[in-house]
């Protein structure tokens, strides 16, 4: 199995940052870097893994199941992810969360039928100080209002992607 | 970009470049003092350096308050493996979002106090495990990390004195067991995240076996500071055994939520009022988790508390990780212990017994309580379980769960009983400010 040239070479990186006898370290970031090039964990994914690293698919897999972001299902070209832990909850992320939900028709970890969004109630992203938070992928919103949320959602649905909807800016650089 | 302004009564140390112009680059830190720790540091002995740690009363970060010299104390001179520096920025403690901004605005300072650190026990090697969902700002550290290189700052012989160190990030995945030291090295082999049993504590046997220093973000990044002033200076801004500033992340129901940099000791009703701008909407103050979701509850008439660790402490809960929650008198405190139960019922890695069971029946005991399904004896049965998972685990989450657990049910008691009887939540719909 090949990937991308990119993550051939980002593979390459991690395998170098371990002692040569300590390789089963790059397992966790080769899983996640993995998946968001094939879109899940996939059987062929994890006997990629155990091969480069020299363990067995087993040692690969019952990683798998511990960490939240591994899925071995596709998500969403676009994973909403919407903080409701105490801080959010506080000024709004439960209700941000309902909207979500309702205005998509799906539920935690669903996909909607296109394809295109799923939605994900997460714990604590790390934002709690410019709540409510959400996450879309990798990027993060701050004080998210309930009209900006309707936007977005609008917008991914409507084919755009989430740097082309103004009204909701990402924070990050 | 900065995601709150700044407060005229903050003390900036560790956070005197945010701001700055292209902070987060290695021109704009070697122009503001960069580095120039690590050269007075190269000059220094490992005891030395240790002992100027130990001097600036700085203590953990990441929420457990140990001094850190202490700690880098107690890794062994002599020792026929290799010794690895490991910073802990899988930053997840709910209220906690202080290490994102400095790894965000000043990654050269946390690589410096890592250098300082690698120093002081004679390591070789650093990694920085960051959490999974700050995927940005694993970018921000990889290219800082590079210019290090570029500049002769890491590598096999910095700045041409014959030092050693290298580098790198490793990514997590989503856990917020990882955050415990342990775990955390657990998952950097590439295992599940499940804590190992102490001691050997891993100054002694951490990373691979190997004698390992384990600190929080943000206690690496005071050191340059402390190396530079001396320790005298960073004690001076605290209180006693309690050094330097600290980065209060505040939120909740308070006008200006943000992250300051406070000089420990800071009284917490200031925090509210005068750097957090009071209480929103004109509201009354009810009750403030002072250290992140694992810290008992403090009542309004709790709150005119000095923040620091031994402060809090007095006042039955912890000083933690510094996320300051803010709550109104409009917030039910029964929804308040139920939505963080649920976040420890998810978040249990099912490692040991009493926090697996223990949180996962928390929160069906507190799910039907706030659904008015609840009845007398369960507010007496959610006591005796928190207090039965206590000290019961190999690492403290299952006391986390508890402890906060315990201090919602007796500190709110009247509130629980409200919920009796079938009755509706009388804070249902009133959450949100207005």
């Amino acid at each position: 199995m090949t990937f991308s040239p990119e993550t051939e070479a980002r593979f390459a990186k991690f395998l170098a940052k371990y002692p040569a006898d300590r390789k089963r370290s790059a397992v966790i970031p080769m899983l996640i870097y993995g998946q968001d090039e094939l879109g899940a964990v996939t059987d062929e994914l994890i006997n990629e893994i155990a091969k480069r690293v020299g363990v067995t698919p087993l040692q690969v897999t019952e990683v798998v199941g511990f960490y939240s972001m591994l899925h071995r299902k596709p998500q969403g070209k676009y994973h909403v992810q919407v903080c409701t832990n105490i801080s959010c909850l506080l000024v709004g992320g439960a209700e941000l969360w309902e909207q979500a939900c309702h205005k998509l028709g799906i539920g935690h970890k669903q996909v909607t039928a296109d394809g295109r969004i799923s939605l994900e109630e997460v714990e604590c992203m790390g934002a709690c100080s410019w709540a409510p938070a959400i996450q879309v992928n990798y990027d993060f919103y701050h004080d998210v209002t309930p009209a900006q949320l309707d936007k977005l959602i609008d917008g991914l649905a409507a084919g755009k992607k989430p740097e082309e909807i103004a009204e909701v800016p990402k924070v990050n650089p | 970009m900065l995601y709150n302004q700044p407060n005229p009564l903050e003390v900036r140390v560790l956070t005197r470049r945010f701001g700055l112009p292209n902070s987060h680059s290695i021109e704009t830190y070697l122009a503001s003092d960069g580095y120039k720790a690590f050269e007075k540091a190269l000059g220094m002995t490992q005891e030395q350096i240790i002992d100027e740690v130990k001097a600036s009363g700085l203590r953990g970060r990441g929420g457990a308050g140990f001094p850190t010299g202490m700690k880098w104390g107690f890794v062994p001179r002599q020792s026929p493996k290799p010794k690895y520096i490991v910073v802990n920025a899988d930053e997840s403690e709910p209220g906690t979002c202080k290490d994102r901004l400095l790894i965000e605005y000043d990654p050269h300072q946390l690589i410096e106090g890592v250098l300082i650190a690698g120093l002081a026990v004679g390591a070789q090697q650093g990694y920085v495990y960051i959490r999974g969902e700050y995927r940005y700002l694993i970018e921000v550290m990889d290219r800082a990390i590079d210019e290090a290189y570029a500049k002769g700052m890491l590598g096999d012989n910095i700045l041409g004195r014959g030092v050693k160190f290298h580098l790198a990030t490793h990514s997590g995945a989503g856990a917020y067991e990882c955050g415990e030291e342990s775990a955390l090295l657990e998952s950097f082999e590439g295992k599940r995240g499940n804590p190992r049993i102490r001691p050997p504590f891993p100054a002694v046997a951490g990373a691979y076996q190997c004698p390992t220093v384990l600190n929080n973000v943000e206690t690496y990044c005071a050191v340059p500071s402390i190396i530079l002033n001396g320790g005298a200076y960073f004690a001076g801004l605290g209180t006693p055994k309690n050094g330097g500033t600290r980065l209060f992340c505040l939120s909740g129901h308070i006008n200006k939520p943000g992250v300051y940099e406070l000089p420990m000791g800071f009284n917490l009703m200031r925090m509210i009022n005068e750097v957090g701008g009071g209480m929103r909407g004109g509201k009354k103050l009810k009750a403030v988790i002072p250290g992140g979701s694992s810290c008992p509850v403090l009542k309004a008439d709790e709150c005119d508390v000095a923040m620091d660790f031994d402060s809090v402490a007095a006042a039955k809960s912890m000083l933690g990780s510094g996320g300051v929650v803010v709550m109104d008198e409009d917030t039910c405190m029964v929804n308040a212990a139920l939505r963080i139960m649920r976040f420890y019922a998810h978040e249990s890695c099912g490692w040991c017994i009493p926090c697996r069971e223990g949180t996962t029946w928390l929160r069906k005991l507190l799910t039907r309580f706030h659904e008015g399904m609840g009845t007398r004896s369960d507010i007496i049965l959610i006591g005796d379980l928190s207090k039965n998972m206590l000290g019961r685990t190999f690492c403290p989450l299952g006391d986390a769960a508890a402890m906060p657990t315990i201090a919602f049910v007796e500190k709110f008691r009247d509130e629980f009983e409200a919920h009796l009887d079938g009755k509706p939540c009388p804070y249902e719909k009133k959450l949100v400010a207005a």
